[in-house]
């Protein structure tokens, strides 16, 4: 055996070494930050909700709650829908291109069927709860307010379909989760026809 | 007589007990290096205080942490009835959990005093670049343990914040949900966050505090502390190779210590049993009633620690269809800090040797921070829309602009040796 170290061999076994051990680290942290997701419980617990609209009377609405969530389900009047394209120039996204909804939904009603509003109730700017300000000329928020809904947190203001007004806080018009109609009077909140998400 | 200053004299069988320690391990040397031959600069002021009272409230934070811990329970159904259960029947609860929270408040208050100081007097130049970097770390491991402690007691303030900062990292592009989701471990703030940040909140973070601050102090050990004056006292050593203007930390600072200590205490007292909340500050109103996901408190703010930081999230509009922008800004102002050093190309450390400029732009900072933590606590209305987006825009041009007013601000010449 020699006396003399073998420096490059040293080196190429060090570096070897190592990267074989960073690799396994990285392997280990697997099940750390894998655990992290929701667990076989949280998931099963967010699976969809079926709501009976059967009662709900035109004009009222309906609060659920689907994954901690409030969804909002607003039997909306034919005034109501009228309203919808008188105010359209004040809004940021009317076409809901920037915006959160199945596709189904991507439309001026944003509703499979026009007649019921399916939102979560949750702004779209930091989280709070808006809230439901269906009269015209609120006295809050002046004579010419529409109806629609508005955010106490920060001053974001929706239309009757949720959406986003021009220079408010809120970017996007409120999220539209997925739902689909069983029947003619219930909703099942959190399935995209068939399919549960 | 430096030989062993932790056996008393004449007490015989303990000063063999203490030569059969040293033997097995440095008692007496790590005693001599950190304390009793720790020269500091004679010329500390009450600046000087802040250090040592954060070490206190750490102290203090983690003895009444581990206390409230054997009475309260991290679970959604649980957690606001047994924090109810520590303030009504737990021996001497009240006190352990006021202590807490306004240990919490007290934290802040002296690490911003702390870096504040820092700030006065250069003492994140060099060589002390690498103990500012790691007291940065610090102060954000203090703001992620204060953020997931504030979750615990599961009152609707508590759900709220907690609601609003973890959706700010769902404004990242493409990753957004999915960092939010793993964050949470559920669609939404629930049992299993409470439980997750518990775990965070009471044994992760502490170690990780705890690990910095000792890093912190070999850090400020190995280089010297700094002073009033901003200059080097190692460059003046006596005979006995101890610099002609330092003394012994212990019994010269201890003892002074021990005073700030004093005064810290009256004044902490005075919160804890006569304010504990302080006005809604320290403990809010809207945390008195449990965590209701669906009803948001009519105005949320976070904590006041952190209104500075909120203020200048909400001055930034949203635009291309996102509000990461904010975000990104808010993170960006605690990121700068650590340039600090680096941004800094005055000639002179200390605000005494400082030109008119910089004395101005620090004042002047010192108050655009406190204006932007009282815009943050307001509703988004104005006038403080306004005074968030011009305290935001101060902020940043006195961290980006440093390099070049520090360089034409005028200054005076240091003294050779620290002024008495």
């Amino acid at each position: 055996m020699s006396e003399q170290v073998d420096r490059g061999r040293r080196q190429l076994l060090t570096a070897a070494t190592s990267l074989t051990g960073a690799v396994g680290v990285g392997f280990a942290a697997v099940p750390f930050l894998a655990s992290w997701q929701p667990s076989a419980r949280a998931r099963a617990l967010g699976a969809p909700v079926e709501i009976d609209i059967s009662k709900l009377e035109p004009g009222a609405m309906l609060k659920v709650e689907w994954r901690g969530k409030p969804v909002w389900v607003v039997r909306r009047t034919p005034a109501m829908l009228e309203a919808l394209e008188a105010g359209i120039e004040r809004l940021a996204d009317p076409g809901s291109e920037q915006s959160r909804q199945p596709d189904y939904a991507k439309n001026p009603a944003r509703a499979v069927n026009p007649e019921y509003l399916v939102v979560l109730g949750v702004c779209t700017h930091l989280g709070c709860a808006p809230t439901s300000r269906f009269e015209r000329g609120d006295a809050e928020l002046g004579a010419d307010w529409p109806g629609g809904f508005y955010c106490p947190c920060h001053g974001s203001k929706f239309d009757l379909a949720g959406r986003v007004w021009r220079g408010v806080p809120a970017p996007t018009n409120l999220e539209v989760p997925p739902y689909a109609f069983a029947g003619t009077d219930r909703i099942l909140i959190g399935a995209d026809g068939e399919r549960a998400v | 007589m430096a030989a062993n200053t932790v056996a008393p004299a004449g007490a015989g069988w303990l000063r063999s007990f203490g030569a059969w320690i040293d033997e097995r391990f440095p008692m007496t040397k790590l005693w001599n290096e950190h304390l009793a031959e720790y020269y500091a600069p004679k010329n500390f002021n009450t600046w000087y205080y802040y250090g040592s009272l954060a070490l206190l409230v750490l102290v203090l934070q983690i003895g009444t942490g581990i206390w409230l811990t054997m009475s309260y329970k991290p679970s959604a159904a649980e957690a606001f009835g047994s924090v109810e259960y520590i303030m009504r029947d737990v021996e001497w609860g009240w006190l352990l959990r006021y202590l807490h929270s306004t240990g919490g408040s007290a934290f802040f208050i002296v690490v911003y005093l702390h870096m504040f100081r820092a700030m006065l007097y250069g003492s994140y130049r060099k060589p002390r670049e690498l103990l500012w970097i790691i007291g940065v770390l610090i102060y954000l491991a203090l703001m992620a343990e204060a953020f997931f402690g504030y979750l615990l007691p599961w009152g609707n303030m508590s759900y709220w914040g907690a609601q609003v900062i973890v959706s700010l990292f769902g404004t990242f592009p493409l990753v957004g949900d999915a960092l939010v989701e793993w964050i949470r471990g559920d669609y939404f703030i629930s049992d299993i966050t409470l439980n997750r940040f518990f775990a965070l909140h009471v044994a992760a973070l502490p170690l990780v505090l705890v690990f910095l601050v000792v890093v912190h102090i070999l850090a400020l050990h190995e280089v010297g502390s700094n002073n009033p004056d901003g200059i080097e006292i190692k460059k003046n050593k006596g005979p006995d190779g101890h610099p002609l203007d330092g003394i012994p930390f212990h019994p010269y600072y201890t003892v002074k210590d021990l005073f700030g200590v004093g005064v810290f205490l009256l004044l902490f007292a005075a919160v804890v049993f006569f304010a504990p909340d302080l006005g809604g500050l320290f403990l809010e109103a809207a945390n008195f009633e449990p965590a209701n996901p669906l009803l948001t408190p009519p105005h949320i703010a976070p904590v006041w620690y952190f209104t500075p930081f909120y203020a200048m999230l909400r001055a930034v509009p949203a635009f291309a269809g996102t509000q990461v922008w904010g975000v990104l800004v808010m993170f960006a102002a605690i990121a700068l800090l650590f340039f600090l050093p680096w941004l800094d190309r005055a000639p002179v450390k200390s605000i005494r040797y400082r030109g008119p400029i910089y004395k101005v732009a620090l004042m002047l900072f010192a108050l655009a921070f406190i204006m932007l933590g009282y815009c943050g606590l307001m509703p988004a209305v104005q006038p403080f829309k306004t005074l968030s987006v011009v305290g935001t825009i101060y902020y940043f041009a006195f961290f980006l602009l440093m390099p070049w007013y520090t360089r034409i601000d005028s200054h005076k010449p240091e003294p050779g040796r620290v002024r008495s």
